[in-house]
C-alpha cells in the first residue's frame, strides 16, 4: 500500500512515544548513568569513567555466564528449529484434527514461566516427579540439585518442551502458504518426499524460519524465570545465565556500576540482534509485496 | 499416459500407507511430550501432600480438591489471582488505548522518522527485563508507586505497547485505504470514523492484540516481582516465595499452578490460528 506523507501523524504516535520513554528512556539513562559513576553511599556520586566496564569486560563471572549463555542458546537453536521443523510436516494440514494439535502444541506456550518451571522441577524430582522417578528405578542416581550435567539437561529439556511448538507453529504457518499448485506439480515429477521437502518446503519455509531463529535466540539469551525456579542458577553457578546474573549483580549485591556496565553492554548486544531482526522483517515484507 | 498415471497411484499407495503411520506416530508422540508435564501437575493438585509424597502413582489414589479449596478461601492465595488481573488488565487496557492511535498512523502515513521509531519499539520488545529491573525498582521507589498496580502494568507497557503496535499495524494493513477516503468524503470527523467504522473493521485485531497484551503479562514474573512487596503481590510471585519459605506443600502448590494455566486455556481455541502471528509480532 501506498502511504501517504504527512508528518502530522506524529501526534497520534505521541501517546505511545510518551509511555515507551517513561518506560524505557528514564531507566536505561539511570543505567547509563549509574556504569559512569560510583558511590560510598547516601547518594553521593563521583565520576568513575569507564573502570566499570574495563571490570566487567575482564571479570572472568562475567564470562563464565555469557560462554554459558552461547552454549545454552546454541544448544536450543539446535534442537528446536529442526524439531519444529519436523513437527510442523507431521502436522495435519487441515480439519477437525489441525484444531487439535494446534492447541495442544500451543498450551505450554501460554503457561506463566515460573509454572513451567515449577512443572520441571516437580518433574525432575526423584521421589515425586515422573521423569526422576523413571530415571532412578532405571538405575541412575538422578539429581539436578547436585549434578551439572543433570541440571542442564532438566533446563535444556524443559525449554524444549516450552518453545519447541512456536518454532512449529511458525513453521506451519509457512507450510499453510505453499499454493497446492507446487506439490502437484512434484507429483507430476515424480518428486520424492524429501525433494519436495527440500527444493519446495524448506526455500519457501526460509522467511518465517529466520523469524523462528532470532525470536529463539533473543529469548533464550534472555531466559531468567525458568532457570530461576528450577535451579537458582546452581548447582554452584551451572546454569547461571546472563540474567540470572545480572540479576544477582544488580539486586541481591546491590554492585550498581558493574551491574550496569553489564547491563548496557547486555543491551547492545540485543540492539544489534534486533537489527538484524528488523531488516530481515522488512526484507520478508517487501519480497511479499506489502 | 495412463500407464504413467497407473504407476503413479501405485507407488503414491505403496509409499503413502507407512508414510502416514510415521507422521502420526511423530505427532503423537510430541503431543504426549507436551502433555504429559502439564497431567503430572494436575494429578499432583488432586492429591494431599501426604499422598504426594508417600509413595509414587501414577494417577491420584484419592482424588480431592482441598488444594484448591485452601487457595480459594485463603486471603494470602487468592489476593495473588486478583492482583495478577487486576495490573494484567490495566496494562493490557493502556497497552492497546496507546497502540491504536499509533498503529493507525504507522499502517496509513510515511512521516519523519517513522522508520526509526519503529525499529526503537522493536528494540523494546527484545530488551531482557533483567537490565530494567533495578532501574524500575528505584524509579518506581522514587516516585511512590512501588508495590502498587498501576507500576506494574506501566513497567510491562515496555514489552506490550511495541507489540500491540506491531499487531495492529499488521491488521491494519489488510484494511483498504479506500474505506478511509470514502469515510472523509461522507464528513467524517477522524475520531468518529475511527471509532464507528474502523475499528469494528480490525475488531479481529484488536482482540488478538489484546490477548497476547494479557498473555505476556500474565505469565512474566521478574518485573512483577521486583516492583511488588505485599499489597501488589503476583501469583507468580507468591508461588516462588512459598518454594522457598516453609516446608512446601507441594499439591497446593500444583492447584496454584493449575489455576495460572486455566486463563491461557479458556481463550487458546479463539486464538489458535493467530498464535503464530502473536509471538512473531504479527508477521507471519
Amino acid at each position: 500500500m501506498d502511504k501517504v506523507q504527512n508528518n502530522k501523524a506524529w501526534f497520534l504516535v505521541l501517546p505511545v512515544l510518551v509511555l515507551v520513554a517513561f518506560s524505557a528512556v528514564i531507566p536505561l539513562m539511570t543505567v547509563v548513568n549509574y556504569s559512569v559513576q560510583d558511590t560510598f553511599g547516601n547518594n553521593v556520586f563521583f565520576w568513575e569513567g569507564l573502570g566499570w566496564f574495563e571490570q566487567v569486560l575482564t571479570d572472568s563471572r562475567v564470562h563464565g555466564a555469557l560462554g554459558r549463555q552461547l552454549a545454552f542458546s546454541g544448544i536450543i537453536l539446535a534442537i528446536q528449529i529442526p524439531l519444529g521443523i519436523a513437527i510442523a510436516v507431521c502436522m495435519p494440514k487441515k480439519g477437525f484434527w489441525a484444531s487439535v494439535c494446534l492447541v495442544l502444541m500451543a498450551l505450554p506456550l501460554l503457561i506463566p514461566w515460573n509454572v513451567v518451571g515449577t512443572i520441571w522441577q516437580i518433574m525432575g524430582r526423584g521421589d515425586i516427579g515422573l521423569v526422576g522417578y523413571s530415571l532412578s528405578a532405571l538405575g541412575i542416581d538422578w539429581n539436578y540439585a547436585r549434578d551439572p550435567l543433570h541440571a542442564w539437561i532438566t533446563v535444556i529439556v524443559m525449554d524444549v518442551w516450552h518453545w519447541t511448538s512456536l518454532v512449529a507453529l511458525l513453521a506451519y504457518a509457512g507450510l499453510q502458504s505453499i499454493p497446492q499448485a507446487y506439490y502437484q506439480a512434484a507429483k507430476i515429477d515424480q518428486a520424492s518426499r524429501w525433494s519436495v521437502f527440500r527444493y519446495i518446503e524448506l526455500p519457501k519455509m526460509q522467511g518465517v524460519l529466520l523469524i523462528a531463529i532470532l525470536l529463539r535466540f533473543m529469548d533464550s539469551f534472555m531466559i531468567y524465570t525458568e532457570p530461576f525456579v528450577v535451579t537458582g542458577g546452581g548447582p554452584g553457578s551451572a546454569t547461571s545465565f546472563l540474567s540470572i546474573d545480572l540479576v544477582k549483580m544488580a539486586l541481591g549485591q546491590f554492585d550498581l556500576g558493574p551491574a550496569a556496565a553489564f547491563s548496557l553492554m547486555y543491551f547492545l548486544v540485543i540492539l544489534l540482534v534486533s537489527w538484524v531482526f528488523y531488516t530481515v522483517m522488512t526484507n520478508l515484507d517487501k519480497a511479499e509485496g506489502r | 499416459m495412463v500407464a504413467t498415471t497407473e504407476t503413479f497411484t501405485a507407488t503414491a499407495r505403496r509409499s503413502a500407507f507407512p508414510k502416514v503411520r510415521a507422521r502420526h506416530v511423530v505427532m503423537v508422540a510430541y503431543l504426549l511430550f507436551m502433555l504429559i508435564p502439564i497431567y503430572w501437575l494436575t494429578k499432583m493438585s488432586l492429591q494431599t501432600n501426604q499422598e504426594i509424597l508417600g509413595g509414587f502413582t501414577l494417577w491420584p489414589q484419592n482424588p480431592t480438591l482441598d488444594n484448591y479449596r485452601v487457595i480459594l478461601t485463603d486471603p494470602s492465595w487468592y489476593m495473588g489471582y486478583v492482583n495478577s488481573i487486576t495490573y494484567v488488565v490495566m496494562n493490557t487496557v493502556l497497552s492497546l488505548a496507546v497502540a491504536l492511535p499509533a498503529a493507525y498512523a504507522f499502517s496509513r502515513y510515511r512521516f519523519l522518522g517513522d522508520k526509526h521509531l519503529f525499529f526503537w519499539l522493536l528494540t523494546n520488545r527484545m530488551a531482557p527485563p533483567a537490565v530494567f529491573a533495578l532501574p524500575f525498582f528505584q524509579l518506581y521507589s522514587s516516585v511512590g508507586l512501588f508495590d502498587t498496580h498501576i507500576a506494574v502494568a506501566l513497567a510491562h507497557t515496555l514489552f506490550n505497547v511495541p507489540l500491540a503496535v506491531w499487531i495492529l499495524e499488521g491488521f491494519m494493513r489488510g484494511v483498504p485505504k479506500e474505506i478511509d477516503e470514502t469515510a472523509y468524503i461522507d464528513g467524517y470527523s477522524f475520531p468518529r470514523f475511527f471509532i464507528k467504522i474502523f475499528m469494528p473493521l480490525i475488531a479481529s485485531g484488536i482482540g488478538v492484540a489484546a490477548f497476547f497484551c494479557f498473555m505476556f503479562s500474565w505469565v512474566e514474573l521478574l518485573l512483577s516481582r521486583t516492583l511488588t512487596a505485599v499489597n501488589a503481590q503476583p501469583i507468580a510471585s507468591i508461588m516462588t516465595r512459598t518454594v522457598s519459605a516453609s516446608g512446601l506443600d507441594w499439591g497446593v502448590l500444583c492447584a496454584a499452578g493449575v489455576l495460572t494455566i486455566v486463563p491461557g486455556a479458556l481463550v487458546i481455541y479463539f486464538v489458535r490460528n493467530y498464535i503464530a502471528k502473536g509471538f512473531a509480532l504479527g508477521r507471519v
